[in-house]
């Protein structure tokens, strides 16, 4: 079947299997391999992206089922050469280590952020608790993700 | 890799085009609705069907509503907005104390209240609220609706009332002035399913309660209730006492199994504790504490 997904404000049509899962469909047909695919059982939250704006698990959503609606991936973060505040954030505070879960982790992050600009570092747990990371032991994820709610996108942010 | 096997995919249109489309397919189609139970299930070879009929553009299956004396929840309402509704909030607390420790907030954005429903797994917590507050599901085929009470929905593990043709199209709860509810759940991490789980709306009135309501999940309670316990507490005081008695008897009513969660005697344990919290605290909210 042909379906169209306006990835990162871009349109990408490609004739898919109604069983190609959407990480497949982002990462093989689309080619954007910065969505990271992970334990395949919606799980562990590395394959998180936007769809029509809210966090969602790739690894458990056809492509069929994102026809005609809009996905961000981490590659969208990014506008004009500049990094989101949230992708600045984990880099300032060391947010990462083997960067598997980064991706996810700063899509959930911007989308917490855009809702709540000034999460309590509980609110950031909670928010980030559907997704695993095993390097940092989190404290500097919240970190970043509070770095980036202190340094809005009005801010000079250095990329 | 785990992919499904291949099948065909289909958008209803409406919930008569949903109805038509699976009695045409028969046994092989599936509704998918946030699909958290069904893809993962379709990737292991435990469902296998033909073809996917999406209800997802069905708006007619949104939102959440006061209809007379009753909740009316459509049944692709989330997770998410379950846990967010201030009109839930407002009349029972229970849906967000549930709604806070089912999965995780990614998987709550895509997992559907119906879906809950209708997956009937033995462990879901939304099926002890549904059969704690003694809700209702609407189901809907090609002749017509019928209503059928939550404590009688389950035929069994993964087994409900809706039948081939027919979709969940609504769940109803009664709304009770002055009742007051919690659940309480012990998971072994954050977003696991529980290894038990207890809810309970109870209304106190002239220092007795008079209405009582207690769900149990993946424990073996029948229908996810305790319906002897709640027997037993009307007409008696909130006590310390009579809610640890009545905690007793549900926990005695539950047959759970021995499995990575935990061996039985701890989850009888864990019911009959948990179910003597949730009373606690919904007998406490009901008199205003």
């Amino acid at each position: 079947m042909e379906i169209t997904i306006t990835i990162n404000g871009e349109q990408v049509t490609r004739d898919v299997e109604p069983r190609t899962l959407l990480v497949h469909f982002i990462r093989e047909d689309a080619g954007l391999r910065g969505t990271h695919w992970g334990c395949d059982t919606s799980n562990c939250g590395t394959c998180t992206i936007w769809v029509d704006e809210k966090p969602v698990k790739s690894c458990t959503m056809l492509a069929a089922q994102a026809d005609g609606h809009s996905v961000t991936t981490v590659e969208g973060l990014e506008k004009g050469g500049v990094l989101d505040p949230i992708q600045q954030g984990f880099i300032e505070c060391h947010g990462l280590q083997c960067g598997f879960c980064t991706a996810g982790m700063m899509l959930t992050g911007r989308a917490l952020l855009d809702e709540n600009p000034h999460p309590s570092d509980d609110e950031i747990r909670e928010a980030i608790s559907g997704q695993i990371c095993r390097c940092t032991g989190y404290k500097n994820i919240v970190k970043a993700i509070q770095w980036a709610a202190d340094n809005p996108a009005t801010s000079e942010v250095t990329a | 890799m785990q992919t499904p096997a291949a099948v065909d995919y289909v958008r209803a249109t409406s919930v008569a085009n949903a109805i038509a489309l699976l009695n045409e397919h028969g046994e092989d189609a599936r509704l998918l609705a946030g699909g958290h139970s069904l893809l993962p299930m379709m990737k292991l070879r435990l469902a296998r069907p033909d073809i996917l009929i999406d209800i997802n553009d069905l708006d007619e299956l949104r939102g959440i509503r006061v209809e007379g004396d009753e909740l009316v929840l459509g049944a692709m309402v989330t997770h998410a907005e379950v846990l967010s509704s201030p009109i839930l909030a407002e009349h029972y607390a229970i849906f967000r104390e549930a709604e806070k420790v089912i999965a995780d907030p990614i998987v709550r954005n895509k997992g559907t209240v119906g879906g809950s429903m209708c997956q009937a797994d033995p462990s879901e917590d939304l099926s002890a609220v549904g059969a704690a507050l003694k809700g209702s599901v609407v189901i809907q085929n090609a002749t017509g609706t019928r209503t059928v009470p939550l404590r009688e929905f389950h035929e069994g593990p993964y087994e409900t009332k809706v039948a081939d043709g027919e979709i969940l199209t609504e769940v109803r709860f009664p709304i009770r002035p002055r009742a007051g509810s919690a659940y309480e759940k012990v998971e072994r991490r954050v977003g696991d399913w529980p290894v038990c789980s207890a809810g309970a709306y109870v209304v106190v009135s002239g220092g007795v309660v008079t209405d009582v309501g207690i769900g149990l999940t993946a424990v073996g309670a029948e229908h996810f209730c305790a319906p002897e316990a709640e027997a037993f507490l009307i007409g008696k005081a909130p006590s310390e006492e009579n809610l640890a008695a009545a905690a007793q008897l549900a926990a005695d009513s539950c047959s759970p199994n021995a499995d990575q969660r935990g061996p039985a005697d701890y989850k009888q344990h864990l019911a009959m504790e948990l179910t003597l919290r949730a009373l606690r605290r919904a007998a406490a909210s009901s008199q205003g504490a």
